[in-house]
């Protein structure tokens, strides 16, 4: 079933079951209401806090849909469902947290070579390990990057608020569905939880876009090709009579394994790195507020940006220069962006729910003139207004 | 050479020839696990293009996975089954076949067979049992014989082997069968039955592994391994009345299990279409 085929009965369903206005409720709906609103009709997942209402919300809503939640023996299983559903035409999501995250990692490399689109939302809690099994945290930054092994490149997103969390997860999808590649939603437990009022739109607002499929036969047969120039192949599903051949080892541009010529290899990973380069406008994303005459510059994502915003608020009624800088797309990093704001700061914070993560990509693009310090709180409970205020003061 | 023999094999309509010749060795049991799928395609006249062939890793995942011409998914180590799960939720109307190793689908990837059988998903698994890890150099695998030499069991093996066809029948699965290299035509029948069956089924396939087995076991002839298949088999029937004892190193052959349940797609299918209609959902137009 290609979800494409029966967009006008979907749209017709949604509209009767999702009446637009505000709702009160928690985060992990608000990414499960984005994943519906997207075109997400397959869910496979195991449960752990603080992701579960996500699956018990998909579990609930998806069948009304005419989508299917399975619920698997594990996140390994999980992630190998969506790859196999993903190829047979679904837009595929799960979601998890810390040691579920960590088991996907295999297979989301596996999504990465075989360029298959799917969201895998890691709702993050505090570790290393169990860890504070119910609690918020911000350290799987690098895990998202660097989690899987081998040379490859990655797309994910962090929302900053529950309503924020129902419009990334769309364009998460949107991501994965443009470049074919897999996307991390990194939220986390503390917003995970959180009730609040959110607004769901008609669906008429949701832009949705579908993969690229093959024009032709002469396209299908060159799944892992390059015919358009952007680095992205269409994808021939499966189940259309193209005898397509997917693997994880390295394969030329016909599926076709080869491991051993070091061209067709160094060929097919450059492309994958390629087209998440060179199409930066499908997912760079920030936000900034008073950043153009900033001497102090806060950085912040995910749910310390909500606090970050309110201290620098309030330093700016104490007449402090300073402004914030939000990357929505945390990986690929908005480096030239970050550049530019860096050069004309004296003073940069970095606030964050762990010892010091995304002041490591930070400190790539600041010269060494520049003072760069981080606010960091672990412990599962998120950094306040008046501590991320102290710290600005205090380099003021 | 090779070319001309290909060319006069009648099943070579089913291979996809620019990945051949095959990387198996002279001698794997694999060409014949795949010369008998192929010709359980044929029997049965099922148009590969409403097939999908998954597997994991390991020489047995290579068998289907490239050398079979359908929509093939070679996956990472263990996971073929649970891949396959999505892929035939997405095609509930396809033939979803896995074709994988011992070490692929019952170490590693075990807690998959086991729950997929549980939930008797209709997905067709071809597991071939050549009681050792062949792809990674001969190490003891869960199949190993009690006894047997690997390279990680240089002095003997003190594990005891999993029977996987009697695990898989007792999780669930609608039909499990097991034959060895040894009995073709048999075999051929089972994974004909096997894909007919609405609901998970296994074929296991005793498979001889003359390079990474036999030679550490006294049988580095094809040969000899097919003659130590056919004398130590036992039907399934005269194996009901023997004791665990007389039962110890022999191959239990036949059908071990035959029978109906509910199948996981089309009870999922069945659900959605319950809460559509409780919701009131079903198409009634009124956009
Ligand atoms: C996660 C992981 N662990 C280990 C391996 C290495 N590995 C490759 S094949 C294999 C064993 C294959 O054994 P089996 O499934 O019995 O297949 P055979 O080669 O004997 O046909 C192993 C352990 C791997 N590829 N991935
Ligand atoms: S190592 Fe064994 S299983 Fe692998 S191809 Fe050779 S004979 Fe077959």
């Amino acid at each position: 079933m290609i979800i494409r085929g029966n967009e006008p009965e979907q749209l017709r369903l949604l509209r009767k079951l999702y009446e637009p206005g505000n709702y009160f409720m928690q985060g992990n709906e608000a990414v499960a209401y984005g994943a519906l609103f997207a075109g997400c009709r397959f869910y496979a997942g195991y449960p752990i806090t603080p992701s579960s209402e996500i699956a018990e919300t998909m579990a609930r809503e998806l069948p009304k849909l005419g989508g299917y939640y399975l619920q698997m023996e594990d996140e390994i299983g999980s992630i190998a469902a969506m790859v196999g559903a993903s190829w047979t035409g679904f837009k595929v999501m799960t979601a998890t947290a810390g040691p579920g995250f960590s088991l996907m990692q295999e297979n989301l490399g596996y999504a990465v070579m075989t360029e298959t689109p799917l969201v895998l939302v890691d709702v993050q809690r505090s570790g290393p390990s169990t860890g504070q099994a119910t609690k918020g945290a911000q350290g799987d930054f690098f895990q998202a990057r660097w989690g899987t092994h081998g040379d490859h490149p990655i797309v994910a997103v962090s929302p900053t608020s529950g309503q924020d969390a129902f419009w990334e997860t769309i364009r998460a999808f949107n991501i994965a569905e443009k470049l074919r590649t897999p996307v991390v939603v990194l939220f986390d437990g503390v917003l995970a939880h959180t009730r609040e009022q959110i607004k769901i739109p008609d669906v008429s607002e949701v832009e949705i876009t579908y993969r690229k499929l093959p024009e032709n036969e002469e396209e299908a047969r060159l799944p892992f090709g390059d015919p358009h120039g952007d680095g992205v192949p269409p994808m021939p599903l499966f189940g259309h009579g193209y005898f397509t051949h997917v693997t994880g080892s390295t394969h030329k541009e016909t599926g076709l394994r080869d491991v051993y010529t070091p061209e067709v290899h160094d060929r097919l990973v450059r492309r994958i790195h390629r087209k998440i380069e060179k199409n930066r406008e499908v997912y760079e994303k920030y936000e900034e507020h008073f950043t153009e005459d900033a001497e102090i510059l806060v950085v912040s994502w995910g749910v310390t940006a909500r606090p970050a915003l309110g201290a620098v608020l309030r330093a700016r009624e104490e007449g402090i220069k300073v402004g914030l800088f939000v990357p929505k797309t945390v990986h690929p990093f908005p480096a030239e962006r970050m550049r530019g704001l860096a050069k004309k700061a004296r003073t940069i914070l970095v606030a964050e729910m762990n010892l010091g993560q995304m002041i490591i990509e930070v400190e790539r693009y600041v010269n060494d003139d520049v003072l760069l310090k981080g606010v960091n709180k672990i412990g599962g409970v998120p950094l306040t207004v008046e501590e991320i205020l102290r710290e600005i003061r205090g380099v003021a | 050479m090779a070319k001309k023999i290909y060319s006069t094999y009648p099943m070579v309509k089913y291979l996809r020839k620019e990945a051949l010749p095959t990387a198996l060795c002279p001698g794997c049991g694999g060409g014949t696990v795949l010369n008998a799928f192929a010709n359980a395609i044929d029997g049965l006249k099922i148009d590969p293009k409403d097939l999908v062939v998954v597997s994991g890793i390991g020489c047995s995942a290579w068998i289907a996975s490239p050398y079979f011409l359908a929509d093939t998914l070679h996956t990472t180590h263990g996971r073929a089954i649970a891949f396959a799960t999505g892929v035939k939720v997405g095609l509930p109307d396809k033939k979803v076949v896995v074709i994988s190793g011992d070490g692929d689908l019952a170490s590693i990837g075990g807690n998959h067979l086991l729950h997929a059988a549980r939930r008797n998903i209709d997905i067709t698994v071809i597991l071939v049992n050549n009681f050792i890890y062949g792809m990674t150099g001969g190490q003891v695998a869960p199949t190993t014989p009690f006894g047997a030499k690997t390279t990680t069991s240089p002095y003997r093996n003190i594990e005891h082997p999993l029977q996987i066809s009697e695990t898989v029948a007792a999780a669930g699965a609608s039909y499990v069968a097991r034959w060895t290299t040894a009995h073709v035509y048999q075999l051929i029948g089972s994974i004909k039955k096997a894909l007919q069956v609405k609901g998970f089924s296994l074929v296991e396939v005793i498979s001889q592994c003359p390079v990474q087995f036999g030679r550490r076991n006294r049988m580095k002839e094809p040969a000899e391994m097919l003659r130590w298949f056919l004398k130590n088999s036992v039907p399934v029937s005269r194996a009901r009345n023997m004791s665990p004892e007389e039962l110890e190193g022999k191959f239990v052959i036949g059908e071990i299990v035959n029978r109906e349940r509910p199948e996981f797609t089309t009870e999922l299918n069945k659900l959605i279409d319950e809460v559509q209609e409780h919701f009131g959902l079903k198409g009634d137009g009124d956009v």
